[in-house]
């Protein structure tokens, strides 16, 4: 248990925190209400006739097909990301220790993609891979692949989880790095002595020593997946071909901003936040509890 | 923003040290979506306009895609700070009429700058697409085109094509297609933009078919969509049936596959009139013709419908801005502008005395895929199914159709299935955008 700080001063505590709830309140607490409020309204674009409705909207979003189409896509377009990103993070970083020289610029070089803004990394690989004038598009059809991913939904999946790992892997890269460093060398030696080979000394010893770190990023990287890889799927996909990579985020946007139909938009979102804060309750509840701090 | 700001902030300045009249100046903001070439019109044209009189000063701002200008505008509306003017898509007009207490009809304003507004000086294919079922003109028909065919010369000359007769019907392209690939003049015979605004609504229109009942929307908000009657099954299963083997190539939703064609790897492409532009850029050996037909539809062709985007009034302004905007308005429908807005940019002019002026100048002889366009709207009265497609969530229902034709053009499902499966969600969404 941390030491608690007792405050003569009634009043101070919560001066000081004042800031911090302000912040809260304007860009959470009132946005989240009036989302709540707006999920339950039926209105038209311009907000010259609305209609109370209580959850009508939130019934209508759970049984369209299309709602729980934009599930799946969305779980399985986070398990992928967090799993590419993190899977060649964790590669990378163990190669990078064991470079010698000029280490620093190796880990500089593989920071740098964290730089790139989620449309620019979008648009980078929409035009490497585009069909007709990408250059790594050529390639895959030479290697004898019909590549399209403007018809072929899994294609087009996959190119969005490529970007949007991609993105992720420098952010991965610079937390495992530190892990690792963290990791007494001697610990590794002394099972390298008792005759540990590579692949066992990194399983039983360095592994389950990165679990925290291993843990930290998959709630972020679950949390990129959900809400930050936008930007990348509206400049690649646009949530097609069909309907082959609409996340939830990206249906908010679209049946809000594109087909101006606000009380489903809201329903959504608010779902979304129900989502999420489940999902962090549960990773931090049940998952944290198993990871051994070392 | 800032720069905006700051720039505003110094042509105000300017203006005030310059003319002590400047003080009694309406500025007029003007929403649009305009990039390049055309963001430069926007611009000269308000330039123009601001010289020309010290009464009004328009204040153009560029505010993103077509899309994107639409929320802005709406979010302002909401938020009771709407622009003046806002440039609104062609398939956000259904939104825009649908919300009657939000705008200003351009009609209305128009008398209000002092001059009687005559109808029958606008193209009138233009203004009925713009205009309310009783013929009030609703919005300011800015940029408007209509989509036409474009070849690639030399790849006709490769596959043994004559070069300067482009196919007509349908059946000719297909062959023509077919006939390019398979000599391996192009890797693939033919692409298009916008299926949904191309192939669906002016498809209906040029063979005169109905797109939906309520004249495709124009005669009322309740629509059933009709577009998986067998003309359009028959064509959009010609479509897939091409794509299997990559005689026709799907580019993208909107413009993408003008890359396509541009790269020369498609012989033939149909895509907006607007498009030209672009193509003439590119230094293509290109040639033109009008969009394809049905050969065994009755009556085809009839005539094609605007696409492109018109100007938008709010409700709600002070009186002198509506002044300024109509004195804008009467500006931009002067002969000379016109006409040399339309021969520049490559949009329809709006009056009819553009045209002609356009016409005697000879510009067409030189330029005859600037007349096509014109030619396919005007050529016939319009019937019930060419009046245009007018709905209150058109945008959500191109969705819907591109979502399903992608279905298709993966071979996941039939034409047949496809635009069953496009009616019956469509018609859905239709009721539901009009509360029902």
């Amino acid at each position: 248990m941390s030491p608690r700080v007792v405050f003569p001063n009634k009043i101070l505590p919560y001066l000081l925190v004042a800031p911090q709830l302000a912040i809260t309140l304007v860009f959470f607490y009132w946005p989240a209400s009036q989302a709540l409020r707006q999920s339950m309204l039926r209105e038209d674009p311009f907000g010259l006739s609305s209609k109370f409705v209580w959850f009508d909207n939130f019934k209508k979003v759970l049984s369209d097909p299309n709602y729980l189409n934009s599930i799946q896509v969305t779980a399985i377009f986070s398990i992928s990301v967090a799993a590419v990103a993190m899977g060649t993070a964790l590669l990378l970083a163990v190669m990078a220790e064991k470079v010698v020289r000029s280490r620093g610029l190796y880990r500089t070089l593989m920071i740098w993609p964290y730089a790139v803004a989620p449309a620019i990394a979008g648009m980078l690989w929409l035009f490497l891979f585009n069909p007709s004038i990408g250059s790594l598009a050529y390639g895959l059809r030479w290697l004898g692949i019909n590549w399209d991913p403007l018809l072929d939904g899994s294609q087009a999946m996959a190119l969005v989880v490529a970007a949007a790992s991609w993105k992720q892997i420098s952010y991965n890269f610079l937390f495992f790095v530190a892990g690792l460093q963290a990791i007494p060398k001697t610990l590794i030696e002394a099972a390298a002595i008792d005759g540990a080979k590579p692949f066992k000394r990194f399983w039983t010893i360095v592994f389950p020593l990165l679990a925290p770190t291993t843990f930290f990023l998959l709630v972020v990287n679950t949390v990129y997946a959900f809400f930050d890889t936008f930007g990348i799927i509206h400049a690649v996909t646009g949530g097609g071909p069909g309907k082959a990579t609409e996340t939830l985020v990206y249906k908010v946007y679209n049946d809000g901003f594109v087909n101006l139909i606000l009380g489903d938009s809201a329903a959504q979102s608010v779902i979304l936040m129900i989502i999420v804060i489940a999902l962090t309750a549960i990773q931090f509840r049940y998952v944290e509890k198993k990871v051994h701090y070392g | 923003m800032k720069t905006l700001g700051f720039a505003a902030g110094v042509a105000a300045t300017i203006t005030l040290l310059s003319s002590t009249s400047a003080f009694a100046v309406t500025e007029i903001s003007w929403w649009h979506a305009m990039t390049g070439a055309n963001n430069e019109v926007v611009n000269q044209l308000s330039d123009e306009f601001n010289k020309s009189q010290s009464d009004y000063k328009i204040v153009p701002v560029f505010k993103g895609t077509y899309p994107e200008t639409l929320n802005a505008g709406i979010a302002a509306f909401r938020a009771k700070q709407p622009p003046a003017i806002m440039q609104v898509f062609d398939a956000g007009t259904g939104t825009m009429m649908g919300a009657e207490g939000a705008i200003k009809p351009v009609a209305e304003i128009l008398s209000m700058g002092g001059q009687a507004f005559d109808k029958s000086q606008y193209l009138p294919g233009i203004v009925a697409y713009y205009s309310k079922p009783d013929g009030t003109m609703l919005s300011f028909p800015y940029n408007s085109s209509s989509p036409i065919l474009y070849y690639n010369k030399d790849i006709f000359q490769k596959a043994g094509l004559d070069v300067d007769n482009p196919p007509k019907t349908w059946d000719q392209v297909w062959d023509a297609a077919k006939k390019i690939k398979s000599s391996g003049a192009a890797p693939c015979g033919f692409t298009s933009t916008w299926l949904s605004w191309i192939h669906t609504e002016n498809f209906a229109a040029w063979n005169n078919l109905s797109y939906g009942t309520n004249e495709n929307g124009i005669g009322g908000t309740d629509v059933e969509l009709k577009i998986n009657a067998p003309a359009f099954v028959k064509h959009f299963q010609e479509l897939a049936d091409l794509a299997k083997d990559g005689t026709f190539k799907y580019g993208g939703r909107t413009s993408e596959a003008k890359q396509i064609f541009l790269a020369g790897e498609c012989g033939i492409f149909t895509e907006s009139s607007g498009g030209l532009g672009d193509i003439v850029k590119s230094g293509m050996n290109y040639g033109t013709g009008q969009l394809p037909y049905e050969a065994d539809a009755a009556g085809a062709p009839q005539n094609t419908i605007p696409g492109g985007a018109s100007l938008w009034v709010f409700a709600g302004l002070p009186e002198e801005q509506y002044k300024g905007v109509a004195a804008f308005f009467n500006f931009l429908s002067q002969t000379p502008i016109q006409a040399r807005l339309h021969q520049v940019s490559g949009y329809l002019p709006v009056t009819l005395a553009a045209y002609e002026e356009t016409k005697k100048s000879g510009f067409y002889d030189k330029n005859p895929a600037r007349e096509i366009p014109i030619k396919q709207m005007m050529g016939k009265a319009p019937t019930e199914n060419s009046k245009g497609v007018r709905l209150v969530n058109l945008p959500q229902v191109r969705d819907i159709e591109n979502e399903e034709l992608e279905k298709m053009l993966a071979g996941q499902q039939t034409a047949q299935q496809a635009l069953d499966n496009t009616v019956a969600r469509g018609n859905k969404a239709i009721q539901e955008a009009i509360g029902n």
